[in-house]
């Protein structure tokens, strides 16, 4: 019977050496003569065990990771000898991947095939519930579709949070001889590689979701604005694309129905704002990144001046399991006005790096500790940024924060894409104060002016407080900044660098040679 | 007299009906819905403080000055891109936002050179203006930092420094000063229409890029100047501007150049023109200009002018310089001479239509109450009377129907034998901007100009028809209207003698007539003259616009009576949005027309025949009028080649470059006794001269300019005439030499004497111009401020008349000996006869004439880019340098005829329009071949001209 091995062809894994563990696995396989089928599946996640190689026996997988393809050579032996997965015996094996810690502890929703399947095999996505949603959308009126969407409660998982079923909802009342779907897969954040990661392993997914979308609003062409670091994500897509069209699940007559549906993928050009929905628009459609002021809103006027469903990947990736289930299977989980669940991504220095997708309301203090396992380094956690790089900067004192959009706005943060960096006790705040500034600069798209001069004048403000010069001035001046850049900025790159500079100001004085403010007296 | 200031509302105009009220600072006020926060605040007073938006321009929302605060909603939005809405309430001034645009401001003071006291926009500085509007007191971050200011910091060189581009004639780029507010960027693009310019880099390293890091000589910018009006500082500021200084008082006036006919605002020091800035109440251009009103006005100072009158006993000798009084008396004496010797008929005249309304009406008075004859005519002979003649007949006004503003409504736009981006560039932007907002675009042409295919705009298409072959096309697009049911018969039948409609579609509807059958003529693809037909028929508001390649042609009133056939048969008439109208090439030819300039009309287009008018005339003026037409100018000149015309009065206008069969012109000047010239220049005509009288330019005179729409328009004296004189009052001087009692004062007087002699003038007068700035006539009881759209209820004539449009073949043939046909237009810097224009800086972009010849034609005849080439027609030959370019058809070339040795007219024939001898300038057969250089007869000219331009010698005593 031939033997199913899993090796990631998810980038991260990649990155680790899966392609040369993938190529020495076949090449000792057929040397031993043992029938083995390689499948490359998406990363199930848990990056500090990548490459992690499964290999299922009786309907079940058991991981071994870190492999090395060195360590090939043991698994092959063991397996021609005709050892059970379950009894293969080297330090690299894990047991079940299912039983992983880290990977039982997770609610997948979104992510449920990604890992199980191979990626770009239409028939593997439909064995594991694919197409389902769509199934069930395409027996519904396009506002049943958006009704399920609202219900469910599920917001933009881009960072805004915005509901999605009422910009669904607002397209779908625009009047317009055509409409887009627009998917933002500029994933640039710095510690965020969830979208990567879905598109890479379960790309009908997204393709499911937007098409759902399509059908809902009226919209009958899609476009994924992918950017252009991401080759892999690009390659899964576009194959994925190919087989939906083949099958008839994209064209002019989606699975027979009167809704056609097209979609292609285009790749950015490297600039971080192109994330920003608007200017993410302006170059779509050929132009210079530029921000657009907002209204219009995409929704009324977006690509092309036409209405425009512009969502998250994991925002579109999430629709088909709420269709296929229904709105309450995914408002059942989270906490407050946040359904569902987040993908979140731990990043940064440490231990146990990779997505964790669970519902919301998890505290912070349980992600990095417990989940995370603390720093790689193992010193202590200083910090944590949340967000991306225009996130706040968390200390260990709000540990205690709920993973929700709420209750991190009523700290000054943000959950932003869901990426979690994590800092130990040697890095110094005011750098990284600087280095928003900095980030802000080099990324700008340079129409606004608080963000085309503010960035700039930022940057070199930070540099005299740092050099010690004029410092509480200098102080005094920057907190003046961030307020007309917060609220000043046409989008939020501008609007959102004082996020981590008064965060850390506000939260890491000592770093900045300002002594920590005393609590007022009355407190 | 100060300054004229125009308020900056911020954004535009909406256009909407209902209306949305809100409360802003405690006051309630109500504006048309989608108007922005910022100009509703500023239609009540209150200007919140903005730098990157502008009316002129869309919104952007870049400046972050303009914040308010809006009762209910978070942040403080910009109030450039927020519209408002009902029970909105705003704050513009709050603390918060106090903080905010100062902070702002400190961050743009923090990179802008402190140079004010020295800057050429001192005193009209925006960036100046919003520092003092926010309480900017103090730059904390000082000017040490990342700047585009200074060229080394630290001793080091900066690289952000950029040095001024001062590659253009007219204006400089001086990136110090920059603040990135992408209005010159929005103003090439949204009101120019050309996207010459972006912004290159990122963030910090943003600035302003003609092209792709070209200078602005060598990118695409075509000089219109909005980018320079657009500017808050002085990075793009006017060279005059920065030799001279601030404007200390301005006036409203109309150019002189095309026939758009834009609004100008001639900004002054004292009698120095420090520049001309398009007029945003300008109903004809709304704000915008071209390279030549806005930048092309150094030829009313050229040293080329001539001052002082001149005479000379004959042609062969140099000119003498000599007071007003004896050159008019010399003027005086001589016609009366040639009167008495040859008969009363051996005189006549030329009005100009490069001069004013009054102006106009003044010579043809002279010629028809003080010389007693009806020999009066005018250039529109050479390029738009077949458009009188075929509008007159159809529809029973000699002029366009429309006016500029009706382009915004257009949804299909036809465009025949004209060039609008060159040849009327601000109309041309108007037009780009409605087809970018998705009309359709229809292009009738022997040549693929550039509307064809330029940024974001793309003819549906473009009918790319034999020169000569119009009637054809025109009337098998009529074939399919009718054939294929497309005829709007509700309209028709409203509107249009339903008999002669039958008639009309019987004619049309032959298979002779189908595009199939005419594609033998006209060499273009059936089908695409079928889907053109279709969409200009059923594509929603349909609007003709055409020019001279429809008039100048044998049978150029036949076309003008197809296309006024087409816009009846589809019901394209009579509301914004459609309508057939003529572009007119000169500033005021359609006023001129309008004076009574031709032989056989009256003021007002009424024939002499008519005596109840002719009456009128005779009471008001004391004299009999001959009842019987007057010669036109080809006959003038056939009279005088036969010894019985010796006297001519041409006032503004060389016919010697502009009118056929230079020879023949020649020739017949020639024979002449008395040739007066009155002009700025010593132009071609002036070598066959005996007296010349300096002319004044339109900065030196009051008077009136009718444009293409009918709209009659200010023309503002500001400066002295440099010659002593305004033309009007050298025709008046002439009249009472010749014994008239005129006695007018000034051109107002002129202006009522039009009026109450022809109806369509009756209700224009200066004081009513001056309350509504400008009036398109008829202005009358019935329509009292003018009347923008014609034809609306009934036609002009009552009934609309269709014409039977038989297609004749031009005599004009090409054979073996003259295989290629020779078409001739114009280009964008240069304007007519080029004496004005030649006389600016205008040359850096056109330097000389060059025959454009397809590559195909050129290999032929081994001919190479740039090669020396002689053309070669039944009629002459010149010579002229060649441009090989797939822009015309095989068995097509093309010139322009700008400059006077390029002599484009020994080439052209004789041939003319069957009804008003309009030339057939648009179609010549020509051979081409490869040559060393100009022509002997070039040559000769070139001697004969500097021989006869000879001025003698003031005598040293003097």
């Amino acid at each position: 019977m031939t033997k199913r091995i899993f090796i990631p062809r998810d980038a991260a894994a990649v990155a680790c050496g899966a392609d040369d563990v993938a190529k020495r696995f076949a090449l000792l396989a057929e040397q031993a003569k043992i029938d083995v089928e390689i499948v490359r599946n998406g990363s199930r996640g848990m990056l500090w065990l990548e490459p992690l190689v499964e290999i299922e026996d009786q309907g079940k997988r058991y991981a071994f990771g870190p492999i090395a393809p060195a360590d090939v050579d043991g698994l092959v032996a063991e397996l021609s000898q005709g050892a059970a997965a379950a009894g293969i015996k080297t330090s690299k094996a894990l047991g079940l991947t299912e039983e992983i810690p880290f990977f039982k502890r997770q609610t997948r929703l979104t992510f449920a095939r990604c890992g199980i399947t191979d990626p770009v095999s239409l028939a593997d996505y439909k064995a594991h519930g694919g197409y389902e949603g769509l199934a069930k959308a395409l027996a519904l009126e396009p506002s049943g579709i958006i009704d399920e969407v609202k219900k469910s409660g599920l917001r933009g998982r881009g960072g805004a949070g915005f509901p999605t079923g009422i910009k669904w909802q607002t397209v779908h009342d625009a009047r317009a001889d055509q409409k887009y779907i627009v998917c933002n897969a500029d994933e640039g954040d710095s510690g965020t590689f969830a979208d990567r990661m879905i598109m890479e392993g379960d790309p009908f997914v997204l393709i499911e979701g937007m098409t759902i979308a399509g059908i809902a609003v009226g919209a009958t062409r899609g476009y994924i604005y992918l950017r252009s670091e991401y080759p892999h994500a690009a390659t899964a897509l576009n194959e994925a694309i190919d087989a939906a069209k083949a099958a008839g699940y994209l064209g002019q007559t989606v699975c027979g129905s009167s809704h056609a549906f097209e979609l292609e993928v285009r790749l950015g050009a490297g600039a971080y704002v192109c994330g920003e929905e608007t200017s993410l628009l302006e170059s779509l459609e050929g132009k210079r990144g530029l921000v657009r002021a907002k209204p219009p809103l995409p929704a009324h006027e977006g690509l092309f001046g036409k209405p425009t469903i512009i969502n998250n990947v994991l925002s579109l990736a999430a629709v088909p399991f709420i269709l296929a289930e229904g709105a309450q299977a995914y408002a059942d989980f989270g906490m407050g006005r946040s359904r569902g669940t987040m993908p979140i991504q731990l990043a940064g220095n440490i231990k146990q790096g990779g997505l964790f997708e669970v519902a919301f309301g998890i505290t912070l203090g349980e992600l990095v500790e417990d989940v995370g396992g603390g720093t790689a380094s193992g010193r202590p956690i200083k910090a944590v940024q949340v967000g991306g790089p225009l996130g706040a900067y968390f200390p260990q004192d709000l540990f205690d924060t709920p993973f929700d959009y709420e209750a991190f706005t009523a700290r000054d943060g943000l959950i932003g894409h869901g990426g979690i960096v994590v800092f130990d006790h040697t890095v110094d705040m005011a750098r990284q104060a600087r280095f928003a500034f900095d980030f802000c600069a080099i990324e700008s798209c340079g129409k606004c002016t608080p963000c085309r001069i503010g960035a700039i004048r930022g940057r070199e403000t930070m540099d005299k407080i740092m050099g010690g010069q004029d410092r509480d001035k200098n102080l005094d001046l920057v907190a003046d900044l961030c307020n007309t850049m917060k609220f000043g900025s046409l989008c939020a790159l501008g609007g959102f660098t004082p996020y981590p500079v008064m965060s850390a100001l506000t939260h890491f004085p000592d770093d900045f040679g300002r002594a920590r403010k005393l609590p007022a007296a009355a407190e | 007299m100060t300054i004229i200031k125009e308020i900056d509302y911020g954004t535009p105009e909406s256009k909407s009906e209902k209306t949305v009220t809100l409360t802003i600072d405690g006051t309630s006020v109500t504006v048309p819905e989608g108007t922005s926060i910022m100009r509703a605040a500023m239609e009540m007073g209150t200007a919140i403080p903005k730098l990157c938006a502008t009316d002129m321009l869309e919104s952007f929302g870049s400046c972050r000055l303009c914040l308010v605060e809006v009762e209910g909603r978070n942040g403080t939005p910009a109030s450039c891109t927020t519209p408002v809405a009902p029970d909105m309430v705003v704050r513009t001034q709050t603390q918060r936002l106090k903080e905010i645009r100062n902070g702002v401001m400190e961050l743009y003071i923090s990179d802008h050179p402190l140079d004010c006291l020295t800057c050429a926009a001192n005193g009209d500085c925006e960036l100046q203006d919003m520092a003092g509007a926010v309480g900017l007191r103090d730059v904390r971050y000082g000017y040490d930092g990342a700047n585009h200011v200074f060229e080394s910091q630290c001793g080091s060189k900066n690289d952000l420094f950029m040095d001024k581009d001062v590659s253009n004639p007219y204006f400089a780029y001086d990136p110090s000063k920059c603040i990135v507010c992408n209005r010159c960027v929005r103003a090439c693009e949204e009101v120019q229409g050309t996207f010459a310019l972006t912004i290159s880099g990122r963030g910090f390293d943003s600035r302003v890029s003609p092209g792709m890091d070209e200078d602005f000589l060598s990118s695409e910018c075509v000089s219109c100047g909005a980018c320079v009006q657009a500017c808050p500082t002085a990075t793009l500021s006017e060279k005059s501007l920065i030799e001279i200084g601030q404007p200390e008082h301005s006036a409203v006036t109309t150019c002189a150049y095309c026939g758009v006919g834009c609004s100008f605002k001639a900004e002054m020091r004292g009698e120095e023109v420090v520049r001309m800035v398009p007029y945003k109440d300008g109903k004809a251009n709304r704000g915008h200009s071209c390279v030549k009103g806005r930048f092309a006005y150094g030829y009313t100072t050229h040293r080329d002018r001539i001052l002082n009158p001149m005479v000379r006993d004959s042609i062969d000798q140099p000119w003498r310089e000599t007071t007003w009084e004896e050159a008019i008396g010399r003027v005086a004496s001589e016609f009366k001479r040639i009167q008495e010797k040859y008969g009363k008929g051996a005189v006549g005249g030329i009005t100009s239509s490069r001069c004013t309304n009054e102006d106009v009406f003044l010579v043809q008075k002279l010629i028809r109450q003080g010389f007693g004859v009806n020999n009066v005519d005018t250039c529109a002979r050479v390029c738009h009377s077949p458009t009188g003649y075929g509008l007159k007949t159809t529809f029973g006004e000699s002029a366009g129907t429309q006016d500029f503003d009706s382009v915004e409504h257009a949804d299909v736009v036809m465009v025949i034998g004209a060039n609008p981006t060159d040849g009327h560039p601000v109309f041309g932007s108007r037009l780009k901007k409605r087809l970018r907002e998705g009309a359709k675009l229809i292009v009738v042409d022997p040549r693929r100009i550039d509307l064809v295919r330029s940024p974001h705009i793309s003819a549906e298409q473009h009918l790319a028809l034999k020169p000569g072959t119009n009637v054809a096309m025109l009337t098998s697009l009529a074939h399919v209207i009718v054939t294929e049911n497309l005829v709007n018969e509700e309209f028709v039948r409203a509107r249009c003698d339903w008999n002669e409609f039958t008639e009309w579609a019987d004619f049309v509807s032959a298979e002779a007539n189908s595009p199939e059958r005419m594609q033998q003529y006209t060499g273009v693809d059936p089908e695409a003259v079928r889907a053109a037909a279709r969409l200009y028929a059923t594509g929603g508001n349909g609007a003709i616009y055409y020019g001279l390649g429809v008039t100048e042609h044998s049978q150029g009133s036949t076309t003008v009576m197809a296309i006024a056939n087409l816009a009846m048969a589809t019901g394209n008439i009579g509301r914004p949005g459609v309508g057939v109208n003529p572009l007119r090439g000169q500033n005021n030819v359609q006023g001129s027309c309008d004076m009574g300039s031709f032989p056989h009309e009256l003021p007002g287009y009424r024939h002499l025949s008519d005596e109840v008018t002719r009456s009128l005339f005779e009471k008001t003026w004391g004299v009999k009028l001959n009842p019987e037409p007057g010669l036109r100018i080809p006959n003038m000149l056939d009279a005088a080649v036969e010894g019985t015309f010796k006297g001519i009065y041409i006032q503004g206008e060389d016919i010697l470059q502009s009118d056929p069969d230079m020879q023949h012109v020649a020739a017949g000047l020639g024979a002449m006794e008395c040739v007066v010239i009155q002009d700025l220049f010593l132009n071609e005509t002036a070598n066959y001269a005996h007296v010349f009288l300096p002319g004044s330019t339109f900065l030196e005179k009051d008077g009136t300019f009718t444009n293409a729409e009918r709209r009659i328009q200010p023309v503002r004296r500001v400066m002295a005439p440099k010659n002593g004189y305004a033309d009007w009052e050298v025709t008046q001087l002439i009249a009472k030499a010749m014994g008239l009692n005129w006695d007018y004062q000034h051109p107002s007087q002129i202006m009522d004497e039009i009026a109450l002699l022809t109806p369509t003038f009756n209700g224009v007068s200066y004081k009513k111009l001056e309350e509504l700035g400008s009036i398109q006539w008829p202005c009358n009881d019935e329509h009292p401020s003018g009347f923008p759209v014609m034809h609306t209820e009934t036609f002009t004539r009552g009934q609309g008349r269709f014409m039977l449009t038989q297609y004749v073949p031009t005599d004009e043939k090409t054979g073996s000996r003259f295989p290629l046909i020779l078409t001739t237009g114009r280009i964008l810097s240069q304007y007519n006869v080029g004496a004005q224009t030649r006389r600016t800086d205008n040359v850096m972009w056109h330097e000389e004439d060059r025959l454009e010849i397809h590559p195909h034609d050129a290999e032929q005849r081994g001919v190479k880019e740039g090669d020396w080439i002689t053309v070669r027609s039944r009629s002459g030959e010149t010579a002229l340098r060649a441009l090989i370019t797939d822009r015309v058809a095989p068995g097509v070339v093309y010139t322009t005829f700008h400059h006077p040795l390029t002599q484009a007219n020994i080439v052209t024939t004789d041939y003319s329009d069957w009804a008003t001898n309009c030339p057939e300038y648009k179609v010549t057969a020509v051979q081409v071949s490869l040559s060393n250089g100009p022509t002997q007869s070039q040559e000769e000219y070139r001697e004969f001209s500097e021989r006869s331009r000879r001025v003698m010698a003031v005598e040293a005593a003097e």
